[in-house]
């Protein structure tokens, strides 16, 4: 099994949704998360004072995925999440030693 | 506050429309306070907010009772040309509920809580340049000592029948010089005893709540119709309605000009600009108000709020941690107004004098409003610098560092202002038997 992770702009939220809906991801935990890439955040100003803002909001996305399935999966939220401008993300995936389901115990490909 | 011109055989005459106009605007002054707590409170970092709020809302507590107590006395008892004098007054111990203030057609008491309003907000104004860092009991002794040396001799120069600018013909209708000059020139006298903040030019300083800053701003400019319009004490010769329409026509043009320059320099219009815009505007047209026509109103307010805009910057050219620019606002403002008086009173409204555009094109008043602002920004100054700098080889003024650093609301005021945590904590020995007892009842059910 694999944990792919996206780090990606909040207003794409709703299409990756909907990508991994139509993939047949039953489930997924979504996270308010802050961050910088190359981008390095925004400037504010306050009163003719300018502030820079290193850490722009972001959504962190987890889903969890069988082995066949990763790569594909990986793409499709590359896809969805993508505007082409900067700032869009990062994903990525790690391996999964185990998944248990709480309600009844079923443990690896059956929890997910 | 000039007294009204009355017709030598009609002695005055208690109005009920004056007095229930002036009850109003005294309401007015008194939400500006509240209002100032806001606008600050919005601009400072979460963990000072509540310390924010409540150096304003101390204010309405402790002068309230000096002011009863001797204050009103000393301001507004005939005297001399430097101080007040009235024995009847002290302690409010003498005053007929009739007896009405000399020259016009509004009761002593009246007079006495509007002007009790104006003594409130006044000290309160400086705690914007002192955000995050004083002790509290500190600051109140400060407003205490402030309003009896500061605030009460200013006042009756300014505005005591006998008071010596009031006497040589400087215009300040609602406090130009009285209210925002003095409350800036202390803010710089007293920033420049205790220092900066910890992190100043180096954290980020931004503020924590914009819509409370808009929030405040809005109650400021609503009560500053009671400030301003009310200042004439009545409104039987259309005076004070020149005051409300030109409050409203210099705010604008002055929140208009904010964020015309902001935008050009800045490249935004930002929220935080058009409130102090606003209230640029708002300190501008206090002094200068009853003196200038509409047009000349917006040329306060447009001036003001170019003026203002340019000036907050110069704290961090200059180093001094004016935290919240109550110098770039109220004294750049206040100074502005007063003396653009010279140049655009016309002569029609509050008094005969005319500034350098209008009748005789001379520069006697213009000379007269430099007297009365400079005056009173040196005395304001150096006295609040004396008194900062003694309260602080004896109480001290200010926090320590760490409890700067981690947040004054907590170490002064024991509270936070907003509660981010959803889990952790208990409930301490002092709050425990009460949930014991619940817990008790439940069982027993």
């Amino acid at each position: 099994m694999k944990l792919i992770t996206a780090v990606v702009k909040p207003h794409r939220l709703d299409e990756i949704k909907e990508a991994l809906q139509a993939f047949g991801v039953h489930g997924l935990t979504v996270t308010e998360a802050s961050g910088y890439g190359r981008q390095r955040g925004h400037t504010e100003v306050y009163r003719g004072a300018e502030y820079t803002v290193d850490l722009v909001p972001k959504i962190r996305i987890e889903v969890l995925a069988e082995d066949d399935d990763a790569e594909e999966l990986i793409e499709v939220v590359v896809k969805a999440a993508r505007t082409g401008k900067i700032g869009d993300g990062k994903v990525w995936s790690l391996p999964v030693e185990t998944a248990v389901r709480v309600r009844t115990g079923e443990r690896g490909p059956d929890a997910l | 506050m000039a007294p009204a011109i009355m017709l030598a055989a009609d002695a005055p005459r208690l109005s009920s429309a004056n007095t229930g106009f002036m009850l109003i605007c005294s309401a007015l002054v008194m939400l500006m306070t509240p209002g100032l707590a806001f606008f600050y409170g919005g601009m400072v970092r979460v963990k000072s907010t509540l310390n924010m709020l409540m150096m304003s809302f101390i204010s309405l507590g402790i002068v309230t009772i000096l002011w009863v107590l001797y204050g009103f006395s000393l301001a507004f008892g005939t005297g001399n040309k430097l101080i007040g004098w009235n024995t009847d007054w002290f302690g409010l111990s003498n005053i007929g509920l009739t007896e009405l203030w000399d020259g016009y057609t509004i009761p002593v008491y009246v007079f006495m809580v509007f002007q009790l309003m104006f003594a409130i907000i006044t000290p309160a104004l400086i705690s914007g340049a002192l955000a995050d860092r004083v002790k509290f009991s500190a600051w109140a002794l400060f407003i205490t000592l402030w309003v009896t040396v500061v605030y009460v001799p200013v006042a009756h120069w300014v505005w005591g029948a006998d008071g010596w600018a009031y006497k040589l013909g400087v215009i300040d209708f609602a406090g130009g010089t009285a209210v925002h000059i003095n409350a800036g020139a202390a803010a710089l006298g007293v920033i420049l005893v205790i220092g900066r903040r910890v992190g100043f030019k180096r954290d980020p300083m931004r503020p924590h709540s914009l819509p409370l800053v808009m929030l405040g701003a809005g109650l400021l400019w609503f009560g500053w119709f009671g400030f301003n319009a009310g200042s004439w004490l009545g409104n039987d010769d259309g005076v004070g309605a020149l005051m409300f329409v030109n409050t409203q026509v210099a705010t604008a043009a002055a929140m208009l000009a904010w964020l015309a320059y902001e935008k050009i320099r800045h490249g935004a219009f930002t929220t935080l600009g058009a409130a102090s815009g606003a209230v640029a505007g708002l300190v501008a047209i206090t002094p200068s108000g009853g003196a200038v026509s509409p047009l000349g109103a917006i040329a306060v307010g447009a001036i003001a709020g170019v003026a203002c805009a340019a000036a907050v910057g110069l704290k961090f050219r200059f180093g001094f941690d004016d935290s919240l620019d109550v110098v770039g606002v109220h004294m750049v403002g206040g100074i502005i107004g007063s003396l653009l008086i010279g140049f655009f009173a016309t002569g029609k409204g509050q008094s005969a004098a005319t500034g350098v555009f209008y009748g005789d094109h001379t520069f006697t008043q213009l000379w007269k409003q430099c007297a009365g602002v400079f005056a009173v920004l040196a005395y304001s100054l150096i006295v609040s610098a004396v008194l900062a700098f003694l309260l602080d080889r004896t109480l001290g003024m200010r926090v320590t560092e760490d409890e700067e650093v981690s947040g004054i609301d907590q170490a002064e005021h024991a509270e936070t202002a907003y509660d981010f945590s959803g889990a952790g904590g208990g409930v301490t020995a002092t709050a425990a038997p009460a949930q014991a007892a619940a817990q008790t009842r439940k069982v027993d059910a």
